[in-house]
């Protein structure tokens, strides 16, 4: 057999592996037998929208710089339920409203009215998957249209819980 | 490099690609919730205005849906929620919904406009801190005749899944 053949199979077999490999990897294994209690989840692919990518930040990146010495902190602003809030949030965040609803705008708004526009602020919810959230992007919307610079959204993929409370990063409950 | 010794190598390779994609998906397993613990009991007011507890319940298969209006994946269940409650409430099943809204005016809006069928209370984080936490919506749990917790949810589920599991706790006694 020639070596073109050898090379053929071999990538052949590699793209074969890999679309197996990635259609396994991208969905949670489901556990259900019946003989007991499982977590199961999808995890929502997030899409493309208004906040771009570069206001974005992870929680990773968010937990380490909320960590290190000597860096400007920003204000960290829980846009989503209060039930959620007063479970988990982010030590040192501030509940401002539910942003999908008039009242969370206003609060937020209010909240902002007397910050240079120039001030670091991260926002965040974690109500939903990333893709389903009906707070992250009014939230953003609205700082954005006032003119803040400096404002990135946390993005959570899947919800609060899974993205940043299981990880193990900084949690704290009540008001 | 012979092509036969490429070959080879690439093999190697795919078999370690295949142990790391195994132990990605093991890594990534959820872990359970409250394992067989009985599910912990509550009382609320309905929307209705009735009294609502949980063990009320015993001897029924129960899926507790926590939820929010506002919820867009949480919409999507509540419709086939309102199916199975017509399809299997009278072989002994129960939807009970717990609204995470932060007051009871869109959420009865929301159940008269869409006709839910089954009882709907607005709960709170203490509530929701007894169930191991609603950090995300939704999140249901199937409850067994014995109220034990058989399942969580977490998450959008495909609804093929609770069907699934209704019914199979549903044939047992």
């Amino acid at each position: 057999m020639s070596a073109s053949y050898f090379l053929r199979s071999f990538f052949a077999v590699c793209l074969l592996s890999l679309s197996l490999g990635f259609a396994c990897a991208a969905q949670e294994p489901v556990l259900f037998d019946g003989s007991g209690p499982v977590v199961f989840g999808f995890q929502a692919a997030p899409t493309d929208d208004a906040i771009p990518a570069t206001q974005r930040v992870t929680p990773d990146e968010l937990a380490k710089s909320l960590q290190s010495a000597g860096a400007q902190k920003p204000l960290l602003f829980e846009v989503g339920p209060h039930s959620l809030y007063l479970q988990a949030h982010i030590p040192g965040s501030e509940y401002l409203g539910a942003t999908s609803s008039d009242s969370g705008r206003k609060q937020l708004r209010q909240r902002v009215k007397a910050l240079p526009h120039d001030t670091p602020i991260v926002l965040y919810c974690g109500c939903c998957p990333w893709s389903h959230c009906p707070n992250a992007h009014p939230a953003y919307q609205e700082l954005h249209a006032l003119g803040f610079t400096n404002v990135k959204v946390l993005y959570i993929a899947n919800n609060f819980g899974t993205d940043w409370v299981d990880k193990g990063y900084p949690t704290a409950k009540g008001e | 490099m012979s092509s036969k010794r490429i070959l080879i190598y690439g093999i190697v390779a795919i078999c370690l690609l295949g142990i790391y994609v195994a132990g990605r998906r093991t890594a990534q397993k959820p872990k359970p919730a409250a394992s067989g613990n009985v599910a912990p009991d509550f009382t609320l007011t309905d929307l209705d205005g009735r009294k609502l507890t949980l063990s009320d319940y015993k001897g029924t298969v129960v899926l507790l849906d926590f939820w929010a209006t506002w919820c867009g994946p949480c919409r999507t269940e509540i419709s086939h929620f309102v199916e199975m409650q017509n399809q299997y409430g009278p072989q002994g099943f129960q939807v009970i919904g717990i609204s995470m809204d932060d007051d009871a005016k869109p959420v009865r809006e929301f159940a008269q406009h869409y006709k839910l069928n089954y009882p709907v209370a607005v709960g709170d984080d203490k509530l929701a801190d007894r169930f191991g936490g609603v950090l995300g919506l939704p999140v249901n749990f199937i409850i067994d005749r014995q109220g034990r917790i058989h399942a969580k949810y977490l998450g959008a589920t495909d609804v093929s899944v609770f069907d699934e599991a209704v019914k199979n706790l549903l044939a047992k006694p």
